[in-house]
């Protein structure tokens, strides 16, 4: 099933470039074309080609495996594209480390959401860029500006559960770390968040929480990728949706509700009219991913 | 900690409407009767420093009752001649520990450093100053050397310290030679727990060190206040520097009707002070806090986590050399048991009564001082009872335990508390 994502992409409503995205016409911010990735003898991706524009959420999704980490890490520079070219804001660009892509204005917020749990929330926001009254060895912190721009940041995302910015964040709930994560790396700046799963192990009110935090950095302008495994999150939040398919590109669909068939289609490789995809997208309307993975059962007949 | 506090904030103060922002939310939290809130935090083990307080009183009434003689002037001011070495080995032991990481080799750094800056004084006639400066230079070159082997080589600093442990007490035998026990005579080097304050310059200290708080947490307030910011109550602001001020003023009032303020004492509380300022104060001790608490987090945080180890071990292994120096001014002489036996364990053993986790991440510098306060009185008003070695070392051992057993069910109460 090699070409799955492509079989099913001439009866899908496939927009090539992003015909939905609010940026239409305008150039995209963040440009992919024919990235690969090679390890050894394996191909994790291949020629992968992706478009981000400002104030657009893209939802990445695709089966175990099928890269998606991997092309977030090539953006990131955590692990760096073997061959492809990457084009941001129209120049092209190497992103070989972490500080490349940190210095474009990429940010990336991961699963484990990486904050200390004995740290309060102003000191994990600030975590690495602490500001100082004067730049030498042992100046004292400025824990009033911290505080105050960590309240005022938190106010502009509407981040209304914490009881305190004081507040240790070990006894924050997920949905409020995952917060703190997202509102982290909205300091240094960034015109692209990479979001890795942000809904993963929350509860319902909570999802909910980090998704009208999703909609809000777009509404900020940001260019947002959101990988996922939720579909109904990412249709809730998305205007796009990538496909990835055993590392190339499976198709892309816009994240209207009568997608949702092809979009489970493209991620599990059958035929759009499948008996799987059909039931899939039925019963997608509560709990997707929990379909999607009764379709992967029986994936893969040929 | 917010599933506590939620409580008094809509039941309480601000029965209206529910708080909206986080500005509004601090401010609710912040109201209440702050003697409530401080019980339930102590119950919920966030106040480690109080509870330490607590067992220290308890462990004073016990002795002050079985023996008149130990609230004395004169046995309190030997207490603190006593604790001085053992709280500032105490206080490095305290950095490696919020690392998450563990320093078997400050007994044997300091035994090491003592016997270097006593050879160099007496068998090779340097000057007092140089000698304790190339002690102190051995104990961070040692600290170097051991923070840059485990982080390099990806070795547990149990086992890189385990190995200097026995390296350095080789190397302190091999130092003082034949002789084995040498005596200092050195002005200098006995000053360090020789000397005691004039009463007046006692008193000029302890007011000068109340006005310096008092000053500073003025400046605090009207920093958070123009900034808008939540304030602490006024209340526990007062109670907060009433106490140290009675603690300072009460302390030097005893012990100038005895000897005066020891030197070593007014050290080893300096040293306290400013590790307990670059902690919470600079962006070095925030790091140590955050590679405690989450290396990997650190890390992708920027922040270079191998050479912040590689700087605390070398900052422990230079106040472990420093308490040996100390230890040394005190008895007159190194000898072949100097920094052995049980110093390493009751420096360690310290802060762990007085809470720091041994896990990482949590933990003051003030519980240095603390800790060895707490050994140092059981040693002390067991010596006074006449008790022999053998139930000290159980006693102390069951404080140990006690203390961390609290430790260990008020944590676990507080990560209930977690919603």
């Amino acid at each position: 099933m090699q070409g799955g994502g492509h079989l099913v992409s001439p009866s899908a409503a496939v927009t090539p470039s992003g015909a939905s995205a609010p940026g239409a016409g305008a150039a995209p911010l963040l440009k992919l074309r024919g990235i690969t990735k090679t390890f050894g003898a394996v191909r994790a991706l291949d020629n992968v080609d992706l478009d981000i524009f400002p104030g657009e959420v893209v939802a990445l999704v695709g089966d175990n495996g099928a890269g998606k980490s991997t092309l977030i890490k090539t953006v990131s520079g955590a692990g760096p594209a073997t061959s492809g070219t990457i084009t941001f804001d129209g120049k092209d660009v190497h992103v070989r480390s972490p500080s490349d892509s940190k210095a474009l204005g990429i940010a990336a917020v991961y699963q484990d959401l990486a904050l200390c749990d004995n740290l309060d929330v102003v000191e994990n926001l600030y975590l690495g860029r602490e500001e100082r009254g004067q730049n030498q060895p042992f100046s004292r912190l400025d824990e009033v500006a911290m505080e105050q721009h960590a309240i005022e940041l938190l106010g502009e995302l509407q981040v209304k559960t914490l009881a305190s910015v004081r507040t240790e964040v070990g006894m924050l709930s997920g949905g409020q770390r995952q917060s703190v994560a997202i509102a982290r790396s909205l300091l240094g700046n960034p015109r692209i968040v990479i979001l890795d799963e942000p809904t993963a192990a929350l509860g319902v009110a909570q999802t909910a929480q980090v998704l009208a935090l999703v909609a809000r950095l777009k509404e900020r302008g940001l260019g947002v990728i959101l990988i996922s495994h939720n579909l109904s999150d990412v249709f809730e939040v998305a205007d796009r949706i990538v496909v990835l398919r055993l590392g190339r590109n499976g198709g892309e669909y816009p994240a209207t509700s009568d997608q949702r068939q092809a979009v489970v289609a493209a991620i599990t490789g059958v035929g759009v009219d499948s008996p799987q995809a059909v039931e899939a997208a039925k019963g997608a309307g509560t709990s997707s991913a929990a379909a999607a993975q009764g379709g992967l059962t029986k994936k893969d007949p040929s | 900690m917010s599933g506590l506090k939620k409580v008094p904030a809509s039941a309480g103060s601000s029965p209206g409407a529910a708080p909206t922002t986080v500005a509004e939310r601090d401010a609710v939290d912040e109201t209440g009767n702050p003697i409530v809130r401080m019980l339930r935090k102590l119950a919920a083990g966030e106040l480690g420093s109080v509870r330490v307080l607590i067992v220290l009183a308890l462990i004073w009434i016990i002795f002050s009752v079985s023996n008149e003689n130990f609230l004395t002037s004169g046995n309190l001011t030997n207490l603190t001649l006593q604790i001085a070495a053992v709280g500032t080995i105490s206080v490095g032991v305290v950095l490696v520990l919020l690392l998450g990481e563990i320093d078997l080799s400050v007994g044997a750094v300091s035994g090491l450093a003592a016997a270097v800056v006593a050879v160099l004084s007496v068998k090779h006639g340097w000057n007092g100053y140089a000698a304790m400066g190339a002690g102190l230079l051995v104990g961070c070159a040692i600290g170097l050397f051991q923070g840059t082997v485990s982080t390099r080589l990806a070795i547990p600093t149990f086992v890189v310290t385990l190995a200097g442990l026995l390296s350095w007490q080789g190397a302190q035998l091999a130092v003082l030679g034949d002789t084995g026990t040498v005596n200092i005579e050195d002005e200098a080097i006995l000053n360090l727990a020789g000397v005691f304050l004039a009463p007046w310059l006692g008193w000029v200290v302890a007011a000068v060190v109340v006005g310096a708080l008092v000053f500073a947490e003025l400046g605090h307030r009207r920093k958070r206040g123009a900034a808008g910011l939540v304030q602490a109550p006024v209340v526990s602001s007062v109670l907060r520097l009433a106490g140290a001020a009675a603690a300072l003023f009460g302390g030097v009032l005893v012990v100038n009707s005895d000897r005066g303020v020891p030197l070593s004492f007014v050290i080893l509380v300096a040293i306290v002070a400013n590790f307990h300022i670059l902690l919470t104060r600079t962006k070095f001790g925030r790091h140590v806090f955050a590679v405690g608490g989450n290396a990997e987090a650190a890390r992708r945080a920027g922040i270079p986590v191998a050479r912040v180890r590689t700087i605390v071990f070398m900052l422990a292994s230079t106040l472990a050399a420093f308490g040996g120096i100390l230890a040394a001014s005190r008895l007159f002489a190194v000898n072949q048991s100097s920094g052995g036996s049980d110093l390493l364990l009751l420096a360690i053993a310290g802060p762990v009564i007085a809470g720091t986790s041994l896990f990482g991440g949590r933990g003051s510098v003030w519980g240095a001082l603390l800790g060895a306060l707490v050994i140092g009185s059981i040693s002390n008003g067991m010596d006074l009872l006449a008790f022999t070695s053998s139930v000290k070392f159980m006693v102390t051992g069951a404080v140990l335990l006690g203390a961390v057993a609290l430790d260990a069910a008020t944590t676990k109460n507080r990560t209930t508390i977690r919603t």
